[in-house]
């Protein structure tokens, strides 16, 4: 019998709730402006929806950051690449797509967005070994490398695919809306909500609960530490890097159908949206993340309703208003 | 070499090409009659200066900005307003460049002290973010800026080309108002590039240069860090700004097209890039290749492309189109990153080392 029982996990820390209940108070303070019940919950459930989706596309790199210590800036490229990709898928399940079945539109969708995160995948294998592996711990070159790499991939889709916009439309069973009371639910946005929290809790039970998540926690902390107990931090940086590029292109289709169309420069433009969501919510944080995003969405919601003129900058507003309030994100890492 | 603040160009190959460069540009009205190739030589003699401010901060401190092209447009919109909103005149472009100064002061000034105290990736960022958003609102602000149209306007009569400076001909060459705005830009471009080269070369550029080497022991030598990127952050934005209000003059236009393109921030960094980080003369090298290509590569191309074509070879007249020329820049920034990080600069001196 000892005294101390070595087998048991450490203390936790203490969460911080006060970042993850501010989406809350803005929808709060944002009730009384917007004034009708119905309106107030459809710009809610649009922001939700939107948060989720810029929340799969933001997560990606936020994760590579967090654990690889390199910023992606030809992460935008995968989110384009992703949802060409779907319009691929598109040609063979043409059929499942206009189907008058849930399941098989459903099961269409779960193909196209697997596609997408496949091929991103393995063009983020590529992009690792060929344009990130020589320049580790550099960052000035890194943000150079990487956008020299989302210019070459940008060009090569429009060499492909060619310059104009590809129109592409979720399957037939998430067109139109629900109606709640008298509030609108675009249906596709429930699917993209219910995806892109699927894609959280995935990520959270990952990086919590599994061998692979503990390394990857430890990785964030301490590098050499983790290399000293004889793991191969490469391959874990190169499984980390595919993920991250799997949820470019994940987030890509799913955005891409939400827009309804698919051009090259979409990811570029996305980028600007998912640096603003991974500042605020602490870079290499996962939960900053989720919180940032639907942070963002929400306030570009409702600025879009109250003072469309407001929304161009409301993200540039909000990102400093938060870093004013914690200079390094809502859930800095330590030892950062 | 007072005029070079002692920061000769070393070796011989690359003395050779700038002297050709910059004899070419200060000739070019004589040199190369025509439209297109005026424009050609102001565009070099615009990014040059566009390139060398951005090396103030990419080369010398070694911090990623994405918003340098966001001062460029200040400087471009300040012009342009001036002279659209009170008529031709030389007090509306006084008027515009020094309103164009202070915003884009104000703005480096905040941008630097907002974001420079924690990591400089933080700063690209931020950076990145700010030029979207200033895009973004020049183009919707339509009342003010003339929305995507931007806004076209006058220029005093001496700058126009109906002006003839000397009835009749010089050598043979009409000295028109094009050619007066020409030397405009040009003598502009040349006197603040000397005086970047005059600002690298001090005490204060040495210190810049400490910061890229190592940030920590420049700051535990007494050199406050914050201080000196903020300084070096509104310097590289007063040259971009100067930059932009030259090209408004000569364009006698500006919109999101031609001030605040995103593309042109691209086109910036790999200017830079190929031409040479850490070195001003690199800017003079790579925006005199990079237009030139931009202007002549891609009739080269276009032929490529076709020939392609005719022979039903697959992929590549997709790739080989002039659109994407792009691509191929793409790539050989990325080899530059790699192999030749100082850029052509570099590798001509290293030619020159090399043979002595």
């Amino acid at each position: 019998m000892s005294a101390i029982d070595f087998g048991a996990p450490l203390p936790r820390p203490r969460m911080d709730l006060t970042p993850a209940l501010t989406p809350l108070i803005v929808a709060a303070i944002a009730f009384p402006f917007v004034g009708s019940v119905s309106t107030f919950v459809t710009l809610t459930a649009a922001g939700i929806a939107m948060g989720m989706m810029i929340f799969v596309m933001a997560s990606g790199l936020t994760l590579a950051f967090g654990m690889m210590d390199v910023l992606n800036f030809g992460h935008g490229a995968f989110i384009s690449l992703g949802a060409y990709i779907a319009t691929l898928a598109l040609l063979p399940l043409g059929l499942w797509w206009q189907a008058d079945s849930l399941a098989l539109n459903v099961g269409a969708l779960i193909v196209a967005l697997a596609a997408a995160a496949v091929v991103c995948g393995a063009f983020g294998f590529v992009f690792e070994r060929l344009i990130i592996v020589p320049v580790y711990g550099q960052h000035l070159k890194q943000i150079l490398v990487t956008i020299g790499g989302s210019i070459v991939i940008e060009q090569l889709l429009y060499a492909l695919f060619g310059p104009d916009q590809i129109p592409i439309t979720p399957p037939a069973a998430f067109h139109g809306s629900f109606l709640v009371g008298d509030a609108t639910i675009e249906k596709y946005r429930v699917f993209a909500a219910i995806v892109g929290l699927l894609v959280f809790a995935g990520q959270m039970l990952v990086l919590n609960r599994t061998k692979i998540g503990l390394l990857i926690r430890a990785g964030v902390e301490n590098r050499e530490m983790v290399e000293a107990l004889g793991y191969r931090i490469d391959r874990l940086f190169v499984g980390v890097f595919m993920a991250s590029a799997a949820l470019a292109g994940l987030g890509g289709v799913l955005w891409g159908l939400y827009r309804g169309q698919v051009h090259a420069s979409m990811g570029g433009e996305l980028l600007v949206l998912v640096f603003i969501v991974i500042i605020i919510g602490g870079l290499g944080s996962v939960g900053g993340c989720f919180t940032g995003a639907i942070l963002v969405a929400l306030i570009a919601n409702y600025a879009g309703f109250l003072a469309p003129k407001l929304a161009l900058v409301s993200n540039i507003l909000l990102m400093v208003v938060v870093l004013l309030w914690r200079p390094r994100g809502l859930y800095p890492l330590s030892g950062r | 070499m007072m005029i070079l603040s002692g920061d000769a160009p070393r070796g011989w190959a690359l003395r050779g090409v700038l002297i050709v460069v910059t004899l070419a540009l200060a000739l070019a009205p004589f040199l190369f009659p025509g439209a297109k190739a005026l424009n050609v030589a102001e565009k070099i003699c615009i990014y040059a200066l566009l390139a060398a401010s951005y090396d103030v901060l990419l080369g010398y401190t070694g911090i990623v900005s994405f918003a340098h092209v966001m001062f460029f447009g200040v400087g471009s919109y300040g012009v342009a307003l001036a002279l659209y909103g009170l008529g031709p005149g030389w007090g509306a472009i006084g008027l515009g460049v020094v309103a164009g100064l202070v915003v884009s002061l104000a703005l480096a000034l905040a941008i630097g002290l907002f974001s420079l105290r924690v990591q400089s990736i933080f700063f690209a960022m931020v950076t990145l973010a700010v030029a979207y958003a200033f895009n973004v609102l020049a183009s919707q602000l339509s009342w003010l800026t003339g929305g995507e149209d931007g806004r076209s306007f006058q220029v005093p009569s001496v700058l126009r080309p109906g002006f003839n400076l000397v009835d009749g001909e010089v050598f043979g060459f009409a000295i028109t108002g094009r050619t007066l705005s020409y030397y405009l830009v040009f003598a502009c471009c040349v006197a603040l590039f000397l005086v970047l080269l005059r600002v690298v070369n001090s005490p204060f550029g040495r210190v810049l240069q400490a910061i890229r080497e190592n940030p920590f022991r420049a700051e535990a030598l007494g050199y406050r860090i914050v201080f000196h990127r903020t300084l070096a952050t509104c310097i590289a934005a007063a040259g971009a700004t100067a930059a932009g209000a030259l090209n408004a003059l000569w364009l006698h236009y500006t919109g999101p097209d031609t001030a605040l393109s995103f593309s042109i921030q691209i086109d910036v960094l790999v200017v830079v890039v190929i031409g040479g980080m850490g070195s001003l003369y690199g800017s003079i090298a790579g925006a005199a290749l990079f237009v030139v290509a931009e202007n002549y590569l891609q009739a080269l191309m276009g032929k490529l492309s076709a020939g392609a074509a005719d022979l039903g070879l697959p992929l590549l007249p997709g790739l080989l189109h002039p659109d994407r020329w792009l691509l191929w820049l793409g790539l050989m920034f990325i080899l530059a990153i790699y192999f030749a990080p100082t850029g052509i600069v570099g590798k001509l001196r290293a030619s020159d080392d090399a043979a002595r």
